[in-house]
């Protein structure tokens, strides 16, 4: 009420707060670093932190879609090894390097798509759905390659991880690609609407003839399309596909995700945020390695910033509700 | 059986926010006698007995319990100073047995804390034998039958050694054999020196097990009497008779060609072989009791419950309406009975929920239109007189009579013809009632189609031109709005 007469609409700062907060948390964070070591404000360091964000930030944003749903996607993780597997495998047997991405994007589609028909069509939680896919997704992984990974790839698949555009490298465009689409689907489309329907109040959604089954088969394709993307990635970079590649980015994911800001109740949420919680988790790691802190600590301080993130959301909350 | 009370409430009073449920209320129990409790839905029967039991605090009167003061303070308190209660929904462990549920919670026990089985199992068998049951105590609950289940809860209840044991709608469920095992309990229990407090809607069982009846009406008592010395048509008199003070602006619209058909409609949610019609500015009321099937036919033909057989037709035309999203777009708009929990998406702004009946209309390659969108959404807030302060205004922040507006909206916006109004003024206050009266008035006027299922015989009768009375799944009576009177909707309803 109070920004109405600047034209604002009334709970723009309601709606805006909480990543306005988030940024200046990550912001801060930058501060400090600077301050602390000279190594951290350079520009090669900062596209190592973007590079470094890459990964987990493509596979948040397709968490976004499902976690403002009311969902959660642990598979994600394994969906990647199987996808990146899988588009190594077609690879090496020579098929171009589009139809190979096209295989990467589609195996991590599919296992999304069969997540999704589980917990519509079978009415599985989504927590035990994608539980279970997460198992079956790395088995697949590791029965495809026998355990091994399969590494060595052409020049131009390579130059999707060392390439550069305009001195940005491509992994990087490409996730700032993802966020783009990502915000403007959520913000502007049907199925983006439909997203924090069903999320809010499924009920209600359902009443208003949306097709809750089919919008929510499709967020966990997106999720895992994404994942797929993310493999694509991944694979480049190292010149390798791991069966073992992506264990626990479910949980980076999903702590990316809270600490930009989306409700794990659904209905609430942005990409904008979660990719300002993506960096966050980056810059973290990042910072906490040129200051030479011990990877056992890193995991405590990592934790508890993500405790802290969700705690200040919450009371800010409950402070504005 | 003395005349001493064992339960005496004086004056209770029941306040919520905004709303006087219990103004008043006078109730006395004697020992062993089975005393029921009448009134219309939201007379405030319910309240009485939830402070009663514990669930809810009073907002003045006095209790005394055997000559004593109490201040019941929660259910387990009021368990232990003997007052026991039978919910229409069971609270039993399914997966424990008839003699575990009997003690849940205060079960014997030997050396080292183990549970005494077999003494659970005598002392299970001891009650149930005293209620005349032969029931054995190791069977689980879920193989139970409904009325096997609340036997049950009753000898847990007499397990509890309870003076006054309430029973709310106990034959709701049953078969009519199963009302006579019940009923030869109640009267053990009678025996016994137990006082029952007995709530039910259907009048012959009022003769047969009770004996005094007490009729609630508007949260006051109207009085208390011997069922001897009371009939049926003095009873309901007591229930209904009340000063119409809300206003209800009826306004005829002329009644046009027909809309919608429904023809020998069953579910298997409980609708019986229902059939209607329904014409262009005709409000057609739907009265019945808690269960009757009114909800069932709104959802039936809203395409949310599978139809085992029946037909629905729209302008003449059969449809088959297996969806919401199919019923929307056969010209329907259901606006639920539970606003918050069916109606809106409340994190959601104004304007996406008004729009989500109809995105598609916006919608153009996936992209939705925010600009006509917004458009629309001003033009209904204008209309309608949505107080907001903005279209992006979360819905959750508005009041109940402008949410109620945002939803009339959604069906506005989606040009639905025919209104489907679910208790169209519960939780709303006074003013933003008769505006929802008016608005149904402009509607009908328009030429939209209006069903109104209502609990409140006032607001039926004040705003229907026809009016359906359903009883168990079935249309039990039809009136026209002007030979009706809350009596004979009232008999209808309750099986006269």
């Amino acid at each position: 009420m109070r920004a109405r007469g600047i034209g604002l609409p009334a709970n723009f700062f309601s709606h805006y707060a909480r990543q306005l907060g988030t940024l200046s948390g990550l912001l801060g964070m930058c501060v400090v670093l600077s301050v602390a070591t000279p190594f951290f404000w350079t520009v090669s360091n900062l596209l190592n932190v973007a590079e470094q964000a890459v990964i987990i930030a493509v596979v948040a944003a397709g968490m976004t879609f499902v976690i403002i749903t009311g969902g959660i996607d642990l598979s994600v993780g394994s969906v990647l090894a199987f996808a990146g597997v899988v588009m190594a495998s077609v690879l090496q047997a020579g098929v171009p390097v589009p139809v190979a991405l096209a295989v990467a994007l589609g195996t991590g589609l599919g296992c999304g798509l069969l997540n999704g028909a589980l917990i519509t069509v079978g009415r599985l939680p989504p927590f035990i759905a994608t539980l279970g896919m997460m198992s079956v997704a790395r088995g697949a992984a590791l029965m495809f390659t026998e355990g091994r990974p399969v590494s060595g790839f052409s020049g131009s698949f390579r130059s999707l991880a060392t390439g550069e555009v305009l001195g940005v490298p491509v992994s990087v465009v490409i996730m700032v690609g993802v966020y783009v689409v990502a915000h403007v689907v959520l913000t502007r489309t049907k199925l983006g609407r439909y997203t924090y329907a069903i999320g809010g109040n499924e009920e209600a959604a359902l009443l208003s003839g949306v097709n809750v089954r089919l919008y929510k088969a499709a967020v966990y394709g997106i999720s895992g399309m994404l994942s797929g993307l993310a493999a694509v990635i991944l694979t480049a970079r190292l010149n390798s596909a791991q069966p073992i590649a992506g264990m626990m980015y479910e949980l980076d994911a999903i702590a990316a995700t809270v600490i930009g800001g989306t409700s794990l109740l659904g209905g609430e949420g942005t990409v904008v945020g979660t990719l300002i919680g993506a960096l966050i988790m980056a810059v973290l790691r990042n910072g906490l390695n040129i200051l030479g802190v011990p990877s056992f600590v890193q995991q405590v301080v990592i934790g508890s910033v993500i405790i802290a993130a969700v705690l200040i959301d919450m009371w800010l909350k409950r402070r504005a509700g | 059986m003395t005349d001493a009370p064992v339960l005496e409430m004086r004056e209770i009073r029941k306040t919520f926010p905004g709303v006087v449920a219990l103004d008043g209320v006078d109730f006395a129990l004697r020992r062993g006698e089975v005393h029921i409790l009448l009134g219309e839905n939201g007379a405030g029967k319910s309240t009485l007995m939830k402070i009663l039991s514990g669930a809810y605090q009073k907002t003045a009167g006095r209790i005394t319990l055997d000559g004593e003061e109490v201040e019941i303070k929660n259910p387990a308190h009021a368990q232990a100073l003997g007052v026991a209660t039978i919910y229409q929904e069971f609270n039993l462990v399914p997966h424990l047995s008839v003699g575990e549920n009997i003690f849940l919670g205060r079960e014997p026990v030997r050396a080292f804390g183990l549970i005494d089985r077999r003494a659970v199992n005598r002392q299970a068998a001891e009650v149930l034998g005293g209620l005349g049951l032969n029931l054995d105590p190791r069977r689980p609950v879920k193989g139970l039958r409904v009325a096997e289940q609340q036997m049950v809860e009753v000898a847990k209840a007499l397990s509890l050694d309870a003076r006054v044991l309430i029973m709310d709608e106990p034959t709701a469920a049953l078969t009519e054999h199963e009302i006579k095992e019940l009923f030869a309990a109640i009267r053990g229990l009678k025996e016994k020196g137990v006082s029952v407090v007995y709530i039910s809607h259907r009048m012959e069982e009022l003769f047969e097990i009770g004996d005094r009846v007490t009729v609630l009406r508007d949260g006051r008592s109207v009085g208390t009497f011997d069922v001897k010395e009371t009939n049926k048509f003095e009873l309901i008199r007591l229930m209904v008779n009340r000063d119409l003070t809300e206003l209800f602006p009826k306004e005829h619209a002329e009644r046009g060609a027909e809309v919608l058909r429904v023809e020998g409609l069953t579910t298997r949610g409980g609708l019986k072989d229902v059939s209607f019609s329904l014409h262009k500015g005709e409000v057609l009321g739907i009265a019945g009791l808690l269960g009757a099937g009114r909800t069932e036919l709104a959802r039936a033909i809203f395409g949310l419950d599978k139809l085992e057989s029946g037909s629905v037709k729209i302008k003449g035309e059969t449809r088959r309406i297996g969806s919401p999203r199919a019923a929307i777009n056969a010209g329907l708009g259901f606006l639920t009975e539970d606003r918050k929990a069916q109606g809106l998406v409340l994190p959601l702004s104004v304007k996406d929920n008004l729009c989500l009946p109809s995105v598609d209309k916006f919608t153009s390659l996936g992209f939705v239109d925010a600009k006509r969108e917004r458009g629309a959404a001003e033009r209904y807030v204008r209309e309608l007189r949505i107080r907001t302060p903005g279209l992006e205004q979360k819905v959750v922040y508005l009041s109940g009579g402008n949410q109620q507006k945002v939803v009339l909206s959604k069906w506005l916006c989606s040009e639905a013809e025919v209104f489907i109004f679910d208790e169209p003024t519960r939780g709303v206050d006074v003013g933003a009632k008769a505006e929802i009266y008016q608005l149904m008035n402009r509607l009908a006027a328009s030429g939209v189609a209006i069903i109104m299922i209502s609990s409140e015989l006032p607001e039926i009768l004040g705003m229907s031109d026809r009016i359906l009375v359903m009883r168990a799944g079935t249309v039990a009576c039809e009136f026209d709005a002007k030979e009706a009177t809350q009596e004979k909707i009232l008999e209808c309803a309750l099986g006269e």
